[in-house]
């Protein structure tokens, strides 16, 4: 019985800690894609010119 | 898992960068740098002599290293965010049951290019330098809502029940209904060839970027868990 409990614990447990690196690589993703196609500052707009306009971000 | 999900997507995402680069210097960079010489009036097409031609041409390229060393290092940038949003696909579809291959990579990219670049280009056409189009934050909203949507939808089609493929298909189709902001003028600053050769290449290239993204983070993904 107890085993069971700790198994099905340690299996939430698991769990969470998939659902939580899941959240924090999205997290990451979403940082780099602000920056390669949205950052408006005008030193990112014009060092991430061309690449903007190829991948078809609006961009100015 | 983390480990996993930031390594198969940093390695997809920097060996695609570079390919997509490449891909973009063939195809996509002289219709850039030819569409700059109307921006900044080094040509002009229709000029007030009456004539409706204007020379064709692209000028030389790689003259400016520096440029094209940040068009490489963007593109480093944009495909391994656009990897790690694969990798935690993959992990979600995972926990459904749903286990992924290399092969299933493939099309998890062929949806990765219709939901980031064919769909919002259905409103939105890729843009030639000097364009003139509508408010630029409005658009940045509209591309992202519709980025947003077509992901979800299409995962719909995929992996809900029927039913919630039709609600898929529905809000796909959304975005479209309320459509895309535009100008009530047109400024055809470049030449109508060059823009939609433009449209076309930069659609072409991201297309097989996007298909050899799903199956190199796919690729990686597998062979991670497995050792």
């Amino acid at each position: 019985m107890n085993k069971t409990k700790t198994a099905t614990l340690n299996a939430t447990h698991a769990t969470d800690m998939s659902l939580v690196s899941i959240l924090g690589a999205a997290a990451l993703g979403l940082v780099l894609l602000f920056a390669a196609g949205f950052a408006q500052a005008s030193v990112m707009h014009d060092t991430a010119h061309d690449q903007r306009h190829a991948m078809a971000f609006p961009c100015h | 898992m983390f480990k996993n999900l930031v390594a198969s997507a940093v390695f997809a995402g920097v060996a695609v960068g570079v390919i997509a680069a490449a891909l973009q210097f063939w195809l996509v960079t002289p219709l850039l740098l030819e569409g700059e010489l109307y921006e900044t009036g080094a040509r002009v097409h229709f000029s007030t002599d009456g004539s409706t031609q204007s020379e064709a041409g692209h000028p030389a390229l790689f003259t400016e290293p520096m440029r094209d060393l940040m068009t490489v290092g963007f593109n480093m940038v944009a495909f391994t965010g656009f990897a790690l949003f694969l990798a935690v696909g993959f992990a979600l579809s995972e926990r459904g049951g749903h286990m992924v291959t290399a092969r299933k990579g493939l099309i998890w990219g062929m949806a990765g290019f219709i939901a980031v670049q064919l769909a919002p280009a259905i409103g939105l056409p890729p843009e030639l330098p000097g364009t003139v189009a509508a408010d630029v934050e409005l658009r940045q909203i509209w591309w992202i809502c519709t980025v947003l949507v077509t992901a979800v939808g299409l995962g719909l089609i995929a992996f809900g029940p029927t039913l919630a493929g039709v609600g898929g298909a529905v809000l796909i189709a959304l975005p479209h209904l309320i459509g895309a902001p535009h100008l009530d003028t047109y400024f055809g600053v470049a030449a109508p060839e060059l823009a939609a050769h433009f449209a076309t290449a930069s659609l072409g290239t991201s297309a097989a970027t996007w298909v050899l993204l799903g199956l190199f983070t796919a690729t990686l993904w597998v062979k991670f868990k497995d050792a």
